[in-house]
């Protein structure tokens, strides 16, 4: 920019508060189905979005290539695409490689080139790298995202993908033909922010390696947060919340080993006066993550939904300050910002409640573990 | 008159109809200012010896006196002012270096006043402290780098020793024989009833404040004064004293006509000897040699207490800093070069070190660049005026603050800044008795707490404006501060915007 003419800010070049809304669902039997359900209950929710971002993550969408990564990559010029793909073979087997399908829609423009790699670590490289297979596919995803301008991967799990777009999450949905994938669990996010930025990547969810995550909400810790992780070899390149919130949860999961409601009273902390009440093993180990992972906690609004290999977890902030409502029908659970958006998809649920503020909701694969969702649970009658 | 009178910089008026010679004056004047003239049945005063400490002010009962600043001018001169020149007169009388007391008073910038705080609109709500929890709770100490189960897979929960405040401000070092018997009580009674902690400095523990142990801070500094396994054993947490803000690189002298039978007691040291504390510690020549003190100081404590080493504000404050933080201890403490101080070469006091603000903003990026941050806590003094300057050291990346002057206005200090007399008119920094029982230490107290805690009310109302309920989410969160009238130097290093950006 030279100061002088107008310029319209990029993601990462000014931090910017959005509104949203989010959706989840998952079938706890692994039942595959299409992304057609998430489109259909986010639409209900057109008006907590603003055109500006729209995205999805399904997960078991990828059986044929389970054991490999897949990368999503947006690029801005085939020199970035030339200079992504000598990375990518420096460092990887690259097993399966191609544009991701699309389909012209009139409202979703601009669009960058949009690739997708199937790729393994190459053997000697992850030996002489002494990282397990996660760490060095994390570092070699921050590297391009931080180091190659015009590329930016926005999706780098295994056997599940990102789709995410400038515009209204429907719109995005059909411009990726979500109809033609089948998933066991999909989370969707339709964007409010209250800039301009224009760019694919800032769009949510936000995700590294199979961790994605939709969020709703402003947290007011951002900088604390964002300065604490960064000290653990994160760079937090776009200034959202969602990008920290997802880093938080890499760390805190799968670096540090804690189980997710573990993630959950470190990130939603419950107030110390309520972990003075509890027994004495509760209030030490409690006490015990509250205190090593201060700068962890979030505060300020935030309903999110994380997706994982083989499950969701859905959190709302401690005091409760974004909507965030779930859903039990069969095998099927349901999270949504708002009631409706579950009963568009599933009008006679089992069950619906509104989940209590920093009390995480589970729903996993029965393959996985304990199956259900459990956690704290608010029932609701007469609904 | 000698050619380099003085005149003096203050007079004493008095409103001659409102005055009833009732010699109050003269009798809380520590400094002799005032006497009773039998002959015209009038009070006089002596302003030459008048050090501007508002005693007398604040006790007449008609409000007949005032202190004003003298209109006594040298020939006006930007560069040559009159204390420059006075203090030339001084040093050419006596040959002496000259003494001051208190934090400077010279213009620095305060960083404090050009970083303006943050408030939440629309995008996310600000939170109502009356209506919703707000936490200020603060734990000082090392954290576990990684987290340990057992074989059933249950967390570890043991940690180093860690120190948990109520509210995020402690009260820093000032040791007995600095201030008096009087103000170390009122400091401990406030400590025990607000959930933080006092500092014993470098003088001891007087055996009747072994009482007050769990919200004690026990230092330890270069003199070794009143240092015994009882002592180290005493408080909650031990603090190696390296360096003070007010007087970074040298050592302390607390003249013998201070050392009465108590004093010459907790020190360990002979009646009406004078305690001079080196300015190196002896056994410190190097890093690795803290390292040895530190850990001599946690076998002597089995590894109970968090060991704290307070260093002042200088140059190379980052490097050092990150030194420490590899040397075993638990907890840094920095003294900024507007701290206080009881006695310091005026011209170390008015030049050497750096702000306070300056040295957290740049030691707290230096410890996450490094990713050392969480092994180590950042404690930060040095002139914390109001609550306003905790949340923004806070937000700069402070766990907790020290505060001495401010708890020292509240115990009546007037910042004369003339400690180094002995003749505090208010009973704080004075070994005179009757003095010393000016200061009622249950009232003292009382001021102390209603101090900290309206300043924790306030606190609590600008983190709920900014959308945040627990104080660990303010802690190093720069975005919630914004420069004003700062240069891009000056913002660098503080690591923030300029406001509007």
């Amino acid at each position: 920019m030279d100061g002088y003419h107008q310029h319209q800010y990029l993601e990462g070049e000014v931090r910017i508060p959005s509104g949203c809304a989010i959706s989840g669902i998952i079938d706890r039997s692994g039942k595959r189905f299409s992304g057609g359900d998430a489109i259909t209950s986010i639409s209900v929710m057109h008006d907590r979005s603003n055109g500006l971002g729209g995205g999805f993550a399904g997960y078991g969408i990828y059986p044929e290539y389970e054991d490999f990564t897949a990368l999503h990559i947006f690029y801005y010029s085939s020199e970035a695409k030339r200079k992504t793909e000598e990375f990518l073979e420096e460092h990887f087997d690259l097993i399966n490689l191609s544009k991701i399908p699309t389909e012209k829609h009139k409202a979703i423009t601009d669009e960058p080139l949009i690739w997708r790699y199937f790729i393994m670590p190459l053997p000697t490289k992850l030996v002489s790298s002494q990282l397990d297979e996660d760490e060095y596919t994390a570092r070699c995803v921050i590297r391009i995202n931080k180091e190659i301008d015009g590329s930016y991967v926005f999706s780098s799990g295994k056997n599940m993908g990102v789709f995410k777009a400038v515009g209204f999450p429907e719109d995005v949905g059909a411009f990726y033909r979500l109809d033609d994938y089948k998933g066991y669990s999909w989370t969707v996010h339709g964007r409010y922010p209250t800039n301009t930025p224009g760019w694919w990547g800032g769009a949510h969810p936000f995700s590294l390696l199979s961790y994605s995550v939709v969020h709703n909400g402003e947290i007011s810790s951002y900088d604390a947060n964002r300065r604490f992780i960064e000290m653990y070899g994160y760079a937090c390149t776009l200034k959202t919340d969602t990008e920290v919130i997802t880093y938080m949860i890499d760390y805190l999961h799968r670096r540090q080993g804690l189980a997710l409601e573990e993630v959950a009273s470190v990130i939603a902390a419950p107030f110390w006066s309520t972990i003075e009440r509890k027994d004495k093993e509760e209030r030490e180990a409690l006490t015990y993550l509250r205190n090593t992972f201060a700068s962890m906690l979030i505060t300020g609004p935030f309903s999110i939904i994380l997706g994982y290999n083989g499950g969701l977890m859905a959190l709302n902030d401690r005091l409760k300050l974004r909507s965030m409502v779930a859903a039990e029908k069969g095998d099927k659970v349901f999270i949504a910002s708002e009631e409706a958006a579950i009963r568009i998809i599933e009008p006679n649920p089992d069950k619906l409640w509104y989940p209590i503020g920093g009390k995480p909701v589970i729903a996993e694969l029965y393959t996985t573990g304990q199956g259900g969702a459990h956690g704290h649970q608010l029932p609701v009658s007469g609904l | 008159m000698a050619i380099n009178y003085l005149y003096p910089d203050f007079e004493v008026q008095r409103n001659e109809s409102r005055c009833i010679t009732c010699r109050v004056c003269e009798r809380q004047c520590a400094n002799l200012v005032h006497h009773y003239d039998a002959e015209t049945g009038r009070m006089i005063s002596d302003e030459s010896l008048c050090v501007n400490c508002h005693r007398c002010v604040s006790l007449c009962p008609t409000r007949a006196l005032k202190i004003v600043k003298t209109d006594h001018v040298f020939k006006e001169n930007a560069n040559w002012k009159g204390e420059v020149i006075q203090d030339i007169y001084r040093q050419a009388e006596t040959g002496g270096v000259l003494l001051a007391s208190m934090g400077t008073p010279k213009p620095y910038p305060v960083y404090w006043d050009k970083m303006l705080i943050n408030a939440s609109q629309v995008t996310n709500p600000s939170i109502d402290p009356l209506r919703e929890p707000m936490e200020t709770t603060t734990f000082l100490g090392k954290k576990s780098t990684s987290i340990r189960r057992d074989e059933q897979g249950k967390l570890i929960t043991e940690t180093s020793p860690q120190l948990k405040l109520d509210i995020p401000i402690m009260f820093s070092a000032m040791s007995y024989g600095s201030i008096s018997y009087n103000a170390h009580k009122s400091l401990a009674l406030a400590a025990q009833r607000l959930g933080t902690f006092y500092n014993t400095g470098e003088g001891g523990l007087h055996e009747d404040f072994y009482r007050y142990g769990a919200n004690t801070i026990v230092q330890v500094a270069s003199g070794r004064f009143g240092v015994h396994p009882g002592y180290l054993n005493a408080g909650s947490a031990i603090e190696i004293k390296m360096g003070q803000g007010a007087k970074p690189g040298i050592g302390g002298h607390l003249p013998g006509s201070k050392i009465g039978q108590d004093i010459s007691k907790t020190r360990m040291i002979p009646l009406h000897s004078d305690a001079i504390s080196p300015a190196p510690h002896h056994d410190i020549y190097s890093i690795e040699d803290l390292r040895q003190l530190v850990f001599a100081l946690k076998e002597a404590t089995n590894y109970t207490k968090p060991i704290i080493v307070k260093v002042a504000a200088v140059h190379n404050i980052s490097a050092i800093a990150s030194g420490i933080a590899r040397s075993g201890a638990d907890i840094i403490a920095i003294d900024g070069f507007r701290g206080g101080t009881g006695a310091a070469p005026a011209r170390i006091r008015d030049n050497v070190g750096i702000p306070i603000e300056l040295a957290l903003a740049s030691v707290d990026e230096r410890l996450r660049a490094e990713g050392i941050r969480n092994q180590v806590s950042l404690v930060v003094g040095g002139s914390i005026r109001s609550s306003a300057d905790v949340i923004k050291a806070i937000a700069l990346g402070a766990d907790a603050i020290y505060i001495a002057t401010s708890a020292l206005i509240a115990l009546g200090c007037h910042l004369c800044r003339t400690c180094h007399s002995g003749k505090c008119n208010w009973g704080i920094a004075t070994q005179n008795p009757e003095l010393v029982k000016r200061l009622n230490p249950e009232i003292g107290s009382e001021h102390l707490v209603n101090l900290l805690t309206a300043w924790n009310h306030e606190i609590k109302e600008m983190m709920g404006g900014m959308g945040i309920n627990s104080i660990e989410a303010l802690k190093g969160n720069r975005l919630m501060l914004r420069g004003i009238a700062l240069c891009d130097a000056e913002l660098k290093i503080l690591g923030i915007s300029h406001a509007g950006a």
